[in-house]
């Protein structure tokens, strides 16, 4: 995952998700984080990817997408997105991406949304 | 503003000096024509230099409607950029006008003082808005009063939008109710101005159309909030130096800040008029384009009459163009136009539009075949002469027109059953429509694509729509035809996919057809769709897109046995509801045949009124829909209801609709009742490639509709039943076949669920029962379920017992939730659209 500019300062902001074990493999689940609302899924493979959760062609949950190894599909209408980029195979507008990683502890830590994320046009 | 792109100097190959070739016109038909020549090689016969009025490179003049109403940016709908002309040698003159042309001695003479020689001229002019005389058009200075415009060039769109945005503008008129005036009234519309059709016909689009068709046009027009006023003629605009409404001869004023007039055209030939050559309506051109008389004077567009006829829409300029290329080139001096059919096909408004020929019958042996739904802005009128095919009015559904056309170009004899002009009936078959499509048939109207050029695309390895469409320009002018080049591309691709397996796979990431991933599911023992995966993908790759259809296969397959991981589960199967748009489920439980109870009705109302269920609906199949239920409160609803999932939203047996039978019904001759209860019960939460809907009726009154169903039961006199399969009445309409006839309503169970598993066992994935029986055919489904002819009925009785017997009712995961989180909502800020509160 690219690094936006802030990710480079000292002070990156990260929020604890909690326990990885909320998600079940394949799946993913939302959360609220500084007012934004982010899908944070678990591929087969366990590794953690996560996307601004709401679908930017009429707002589906993309928590309760569909996903591969590559993309998330949106289960209203099948919109599909790379995990990785957030870019649209389908050509719906792209979703945001987020910096995702696990502690030691297994908890889920989200980089400080403020910068950490890219936009991928 | 004058932007010259100077041609690259000693380019020409020796031997003769090339022609200096002049065009005046840089819109569709000017370029196009000069596109055409270069094609023909034209680089290295001619220097071309255009003139164009608009400061612009050359764009897609249809597609102002899209610009207006927001659906595409101004910059999108550029054809050649300017460095085209400069790649091609061309001189461009953009912002200059032709003002004169002095044909004995062979200059143009342009508004920068410029004197241009040529020896051969195109004139493609095309036309402007007309302004049909009412008073206060035009300000004492003469100049058209601010606030009024016409619809014709990428200015006047930029001026519409920038007025139409500003915030005191609330209310517009447009004056005229064809084609122009109804895109101006949508797009304005999108821009959230409260908009009037003032039309003086006596129905909109009077000519394309009949008043039948133009009655059922208006209220799809007016269903998106516009209002519409036929008869009415429009004396004035009034206001002083801005408007500030008009007045209507015999009615109130209106009151508005801005109007658009867009009743009708007018082709530009000042130009012609004062050089000499001969105009009529517009500039007379022969079967050559050559304007009449002059040997080195072309003309084509909108700005031609050829043979008394002026075109007011692009296909036939393509056609022109075509013919203009080959005189002007020397390509092919035989080539002649010979005028355009008037089959027209338009997207206006966001309503497909299709017409040919005449409108209504005009002798009184001419037939007259309409079909009208007013509610869905479908309206479909065909006139037939001595058994040909003489005029087409289409609203609202275009799916035939490609067919009609065809009829009507060629006049093909027709169906003697006049209804399949109009409907595709039986069957899926709208590929045979296309299949029977001539290749010279033209597909998109635009741009001038043939059926043939499209396979031809398809052939050349541009097997996607989206490639097809990008290698032939099809589907790229209104858009109205996409629908049809999606089939002809399919159609084709199919063709080549003889070859091509990929089609027969069953699920796309898994390169197998049915019977062999059947197999080898079998043969190595997988019982989950991640195994499938690692050990049948390519590269071990998982698909979203497959995984559904593989949990339905492999359940199906192993009943118990089977692994059920729940991510390669659709939402719906993951949470036993169907998602709604805005993120929330609906519940329908169990109630089978459609009988409930007082104690169920009861318990329903109590679960409603606590949870504050927003809509609750009576459902096609015969239950109750509870929607807008969030995804957290599903366990308590489902416990709150205490009764088993009706599965209203599976790929899976839905439901059984059953009429009221004989015990009351005085007609009735078996208890379909309890019939239909039964055979829900046995065969509840059944998955399958789609959904299975199926219904019982107690005589051929069919009250349960049971010849439109999946599976479907009629009892008749006697005591006897007969079984249906193969139904639809959704998306497609198709009347069930007969698979036998009974004694006994065991024997209906029995065979049922026989005919169910064989379904479940060959059909494709997503393959609903309507396409299934028809591929495989009826004798054969009777031969192999009722006389057991491949000896297969008690492995297929025995497989559906032992999906029968691995029913578990979902709805029970309520107390012990399968995976973390698995009603946890999606959308833990809730912003999104709320389903509207009844
Ligand atoms: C909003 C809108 C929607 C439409 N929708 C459809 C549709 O869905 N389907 C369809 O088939 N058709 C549609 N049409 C019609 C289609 O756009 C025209 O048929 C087509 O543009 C005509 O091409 P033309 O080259 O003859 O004229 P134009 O495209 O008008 O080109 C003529 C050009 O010549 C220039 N010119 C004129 N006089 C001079 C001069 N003396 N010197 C220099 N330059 C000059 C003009 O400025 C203009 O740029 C639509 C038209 C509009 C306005
Ligand atoms: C005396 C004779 C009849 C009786 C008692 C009868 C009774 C009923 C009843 C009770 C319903 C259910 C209504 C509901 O769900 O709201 C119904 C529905 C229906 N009836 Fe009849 N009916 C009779 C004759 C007919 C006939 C002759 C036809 C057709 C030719 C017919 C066609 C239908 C249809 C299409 C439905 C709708 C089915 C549905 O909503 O699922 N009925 N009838
Ligand atoms: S189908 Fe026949 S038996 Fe059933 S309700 Fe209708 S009329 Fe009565
Ligand atoms: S809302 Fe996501 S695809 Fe439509």
């Amino acid at each position: 995952m690219s690094a936006g500019p802030m990710s480079t300062r000292p002070m990156p902001a990260s929020h604890n998700l909690g326990p990885v074990d909320q998600i079940p493999f394949g799946e993913g689940r939302a959360f609220g984080v500084d007012g934004e609302q982010v899908a944070v899924f678990r591929l087969r493979d366990g590794s953690l990817r996560a996307l601004s959760a709401v679908c930017p062609h009429k707002g589906g949950p993309i928590a309760d997408g569909t996903i591969d190894r590559q993309v998330v599909m949106c289960p209203l209408h099948q919109h599909a997105f790379e995990l990785d980029t957030g870019c649209s195979t389908t050509g719906a507008e792209s979703l945001r991406t987020y910096d995702i990683q696990i502690d030691p502890a297994q908890n889920i830590i989200l980089q400080s949304i403020q910068g950490a994320g890219n936009y991928s046009a | 503003m004058t932007s010259v792109m100077e041609r690259p100097q000693g380019r020409h190959l020796g031997g003769a000096p090339r022609r200096r070739l002049v065009v005046v016109g840089n819109g569709m038909a000017g370029a196009r024509a000069v596109e055409e020549i270069l094609a023909r090689g034209g680089v290295n016969q001619f220097t071309i230099t255009m003139f164009g009025d608009e400061p612009y490179g050359n764009y897609n003049r249809i597609m102002l409607s899209h610009v207006l109403s927001g659906e595409e940016s101004d910059a999108d709908i550029f054809l050649n950029s300017l460095s085209w002309y400069g790649e091609n040698s061309i001189t461009l003159h953009a912002g200059v006008r032709v003002d004169r042309i002095d044909k004995s001695t062979k200059h143009v003479f342009s508004n920068d003082g410029r004197v241009t020689p040529y020896d051969t001229l195109i004139i493609a002019t095309g036309s402007r808005s007309h302004m049909p005389p009412m008073d206060g058009l035009y300000t004492p200075a003469g100049s058209v009063k601010h606030g009024v415009f016409g619809f014709r060039t990428i200015d006047d769109t930029r001026r519409m939008v920038q007025h139409a945005q500003q915030e005191h503008h609330r209310r517009a008129v447009v004056i005229g109710g064809g084609l122009l005036g109804l895109e101006a009234a949508y797009g304005l519309k999108n821009h959230g101005i409260e908009v009037e059709v003032v039309h003086s016909g006596g129905h909109l689009m009077n000519a394309q159309m009949g008043p039948d068709g133009g009655a059922v046009l208006r209220m799809s027009v007016e269903a998106l909030g516009i209002r519409v006023h036929t008869n009415s003629r429009t004396t004035a605009v009034l206001g002083m130096d801005r408007v500030s409404g008009v007045s209507l001869r015999h009615r109130e004023d209106i009151a508005c800040d801005m109007v658009v007039v867009a009743a009708g055209i007018r082709p530009n030939v000042d130009l012609a008029v004062l050089s000499g050559l001969p105009v009529e309506r517009a500039i007379v051109v022969d079967d050559q384009l050559r304007v009449q008389d002059e040997d080195d004077i072309y003309a084509v567009g909108e700005c031609v009459q050829h043979r008394g006829e002026v075109y007011g829409l692009v296909a036939p300029l393509w056609e022109q163009a075509v013919v203009l290329a080959n005189h002007v080139t020397g390509a092919d001096t035989s080539s002649a136009y010979l005028g355009s059919r008037t089959a027209t096909k338009l997207k206006v408004a966001g309503v497909e539009v299709a017409s040919m020929g005449l409108h209504g019958p005009e002798l009184d042996t001419d037939e007259h075949i309409v079909f009208s739904e007013p509610s869905r802005g479908v309206f479909k009128s065909i006139v037939v002469r001595d058994n040909k095919m003489v005029g087409a009015t289409l609203l609202g559904d275009s799916r035939k027109v490609a067919y009609l056309t065809q009829a009507y170009d060629r006049g093909l004899p027709l169906p003697a059953e006049r209804i399949a002009l109009m409907f595709d009936v039986g069957g899926p078959g709208e590929d045979v429509g296309v299949a029977e499509l001539d290749d010279v048939a033209q597909v998109c109207n635009c741009n001038g694509v043939s059926k043939g050029a499209l396979v031809a695309a398809v052939k050349g390895g541009c097997t996607s729509v989206s490639g097809a469409m990008d290698a032939t320009r099809a589907g790229k002018g209104c858009g109205s035809c996409k629908l049809l080049v999606k089939q002809v591309v399919e159609w084709a691709a199919d063709f080549a996919v003889e070859e091509d397996p990929a089609a027969s796979y069953y699920v796309p990431g898994i390169p197998l057809d049915k019977p062999a991933l059947m197999a080898a599911i079998r043969k190595q023992g997988l019982r989950s769709v991640s195994q499938v995966f690692s050990a049948l993908a390519p590269g071990k790759a998982e698909d979203a897109k497959s995984k559904m259809g593989l949990a339905s296969l492999l359940k199906m397959m192993l009943a118990d046995q089977y692994i059920d991981e729940r991510d390669a589960r659709f939402i719906n199967d993951r949470v036993h509801a169907n998602i709604q748009r805005d993120g929330t489920f609906s519940v329908v439980p169990q109630m089978m045949g459609g009988v409930t109870s007082v104690q169920q009705l009861r318990r329903i109302a109590d679960v409603a009124e606590k949870h504050h269920v927003p809509l609750i609906k009576l459902t096609g199949g015969q239950r109750i829909d509870l929607l807008g239920i969030p995804k957290e409160d599903l366990p308590q609803v489902w416990a709150d209801l205490d009764m088993p999932s009706g599965y209203a939203y599976g790929k899976s047996f839905r439901t059984v609709k059953t009429c009221v039978g004989k015990d009351f019904c005085r007609y009735g001759t078996g208890d379909s009742t309890k019939l239909g209860i039964e055979i829900e019960s046995r065969f509840q939460g059944i998955e399958s490639p789609a959904k299975l809907k199926l219904a019982v009726s107690g005589c051929p009154r069919n009250c349960a509709e049971s010849l439109v169903k999946d599976v479907g039961v009629v009892a008749v006199e006697g005591g006897r039943w007969e079984l249906y399969v193969g139904g639809a009445a959704g998306a497609h309409i198709r009347k069930g076949d007969l698979l036998a006839t009974v004694d006994d309503p065991e024997e209906v169970k029995l065979l049922t669920g026989r005919f169910m598993q064989y379904y479940r066992e060959q059909a494709n994935w997503l393959e609903r029962t309507y396409a299934f029986v028809p591929r495989v055919g009826i004798e054969h489904l009777r031969a192999v379920i009722v006389e057991d002819s491949e000896g297969s009925a008690g492995r297929l009785d025995a497989a559906m017992q032992a999906s029968v017997d691995s029913y578990v009712d979902p709805w029970s995961e309520r107390d012990d939730p399968l995976t973390p989180g698995q009603f946890r909502t999606s959308l833990p800020l809730t912003v999104l659209p709320q389903v509207p509160v009844r």
